[in-house]
């Protein structure tokens, strides 16, 4: 079964996550504090750590900075202001999903993460279709240019945003469901490493509204 | 004069702009008092004709009296408003002048204070009835107009006082006032100083204290409320249908929405979104790209997006209703899906006027367009407006 670390400063919450996902992954550890979730994810190699994004301490962020170990973390969090959520992907967790996500969905991204895959709710893909808005679309067989999306990972993200699977958006666009994959992960590499100062701008504008 | 501030203190007084043949002061008053224009418009003329006094009511009523619908936003002045200003003035005094040699005429010592009198109140009365938070950079032309009609009501006194050659006795009263407040003023200085840190210290900590109370009295209406919903609650829909209501109210309330992005588009989405939420007990996300701002067309928009919101939570077995906009290069695209068991569009009967009406009419009669497909896995709305 799959391992997970739980780091969440709320204890309830803590406590919830694991009674929801019993039988689902094996919670193998949990950490109320940055200093506590970096030893614990460091001794006990999990294979996904879920994180949340508030914390005292420097938060998300700063676990996933501090952890030596090669764990992949999937941002877990009540908080949808754009500035918080692309600040943990840029850090290098591999999704974002909110806590109101249903038991089986979160699962369900976990094993996504667990592959190596990116996860991506409807919000953080919109808000990813929003930082690239202003860039003119990559040409699909050039140089991958981290600051531009193709057309049709254009397409792959509205239809996230539109609240579709990635099954159903590789029978809708007639690709395979491992294609859809590659995409999303390429989206989620560029939003990673794009070195467009416009995604942290356009993040701190958007708070600011 | 008193006239002109008569008339202005009626609330519901408003010039009437499609009317008008100056400013559409007669035709506000004509429409307030409910007889014809033409009526007030020859009973001015006549104030006119008695010594002037005719203009000067019109000039103030004009610029006391606000516009009613019609007029694009008048407030601010644009780069012709000086010159405007500067016109209307030396034509009302070339008018008094002609008045004047005339012959009909009160006297001097009367009709030029009042004149003066007249534009400096009304400076002062349009600075007053402005709005009260004027943007920083108005805030010098409002100083500088306060000062000058201050300066133009000071003039009008001292010239009355010197055309009735009262001018020397008011001057020694006025010099013996100085000298007490100055007086006065050196020996009372550290208390009032004293007084005006203390009131401004006074103030900041009620302003404080305001806002925690604000704060309170907020959490005490919204969440305590809920939390109490919550506990008292059987059904674990209700649960979480309260539970979403509330984050959301508490989401716009701590991002201070509510009074930012009023008349946008992503917004009035997110209200319609909440509204079907409640009252289908059903989950809708809006998840918005870019925004436009809210007008008859994407009024409508809004309109068809929440029939769609409405048919997804009614027909969709209680699957999440999604909701998609996105804004860019002036087109709006909004995406309405369901997870539900779906239908046959073609075999919707024809006085269902649902989609028929409110959503694919609604779109097609603002020039934009709607389109409904559906299967197994659930349905989707997509509405397109240019």
């Amino acid at each position: 079964m799959t391992r997970v670390v739980v780091v969440d400063d709320h204890e309830l919450f803590r406590a919830g996550v694991r009674s929801q996902l019993e039988g689902l992954v094996e919670i193998v550890a949990d950490a109320a504090t940055v200093d506590e979730a970096v030893g614990k994810i460091d001794v006990e190699q999990p294979d996904v750590v879920l994180l949340d994004v508030h914390m005292p301490g420097g938060g998300g962020v700063e676990v996933i900075k501090r952890t030596e170990s090669d764990t992949r973390f999937l941002a877990l969090s009540v908080s949808d202001a754009a500035e918080d959520v692309i600040a943990v992907i840029r850090a290098g967790a591999r999704g974002y999903v909110t806590k109101t996500i249903s038991a089986e969905e979160l699962a369900d991204a976990i094993e996504r993460v667990k592959e190596g895959d990116a996860v991506f709710s409807p919000r953080l893909a919109g808000f990813v279709l929003d930082a690239f808005a202003g860039a003119a679309p990559a040409k699909p067989d050039g140089d991958p240019d981290l600051d531009q999306l193709t057309p049709r990972e254009r397409e792959v993200l509205q239809h996230l945003a539109r609240g579709y699977m990635y099954k159903e958006i590789a029978r809708r666009l007639d690709i395979s469901t491992k294609t859809v994959e590659a995409h999303a992960s390429a989206v989620l590499r560029k939003l990673q490493l794009s070195s467009r100062h416009e995604i942290s701008r356009w993040a701190a504008e958007r708070k600011l509204l | 004069m008193g006239e002109a501030m008569a008339t202005t203190s009626a609330s519901a007084l408003r010039r009437d702009p499609t009317r008008r043949i100056l400013g559409g002061v007669c035709a506000g008053i004509a429409e307030r008092v409910d007889v014809d224009p033409l009526v007030i418009r020859v009973a001015f003329i006549a104030a006119a004709m008695a010594g002037g006094l005719g203009f000067v009511v019109y000039a103030v009523a004009w610029i006391l009296m606000p516009a009613g619908a019609g007029e694009a936003a008048p407030r601010g002045g644009g780069p012709g408003s000086v010159e405007v200003a500067l016109g209307v003035a030396l034509l009302a005094l070339s008018l008094l002048l002609a008045f004047r040699s005339l012959g009909i005429w009160f006297s001097d010592a009367i009709v030029w204070p009042l004149v003066l009198v007249a534009a400096g109140g009304a400076l002062l009365w349009r600075q007053s009835t402005r709005q009260e938070r004027a943007p920083r950079k108005e805030r010098a032309a409002t100083v500088s107009r306060t000062g000058l009609g201050v300066a133009l009501v000071i003039a009008a006194g001292l010239v009355f006082l010197q055309a009735t050659s009262s001018l020397t006795a008011a001057r020694d009263v006025v010099l013996a006032v100085l000298v007490v407040v100055i007086v006065l003023g050196v020996i009372f200085a550290p208390w009032i100083l004293r007084l005006v840190r203390s009131l401004s210290a006074e103030r900041a900590e009620r302003i404080r204290s305001q806002e925690r109370a604000e704060m309170a009295a907020h959490l005490h209406d919204s969440v305590l409320q809920t939390l109490a919903l919550v506990q008292r609650a059987d059904d674990p829909k209700q649960v979480s249908a309260l539970a979403r209501r509330q984050e959301r109210e508490l989401r716009a309330w701590l991002s201070g929405r509510t009074d930012k992005a009023e008349g946008r588009l992503a917004s009035a989405l997110e209200d319609a979104a909440a509204e079907v939420e409640e009252a289908h007990r059903v989950e809708v996300d809006v998840v918005a790209v870019g925004d436009r701002e809210l007008d008859e067309r994407s009024d409508a928009l809004v309109a068809a997006a929440r029939e769609a919101m409405v048919n997804a939570a009614k027909f969709g077995g209680g699957s999440a209703v999604s909701v998609y906009a996105e804004t860019q290069d002036g087109k709006t695209h909004v995406f309405v899906r369901d997870r539900g068991p779906g239908f046959d569009p073609a075999g919707v009967p024809e006085d269902r006027r649902g989609i028929r009406e409110s959503i694919v009419g609604r779109m097609e009669r603002h020039d934009g367009r709607a389109s409904v497909t559906s299967s197994s896995d659930g349905t989707e709305v997509e509405l397109m407006l240019g």
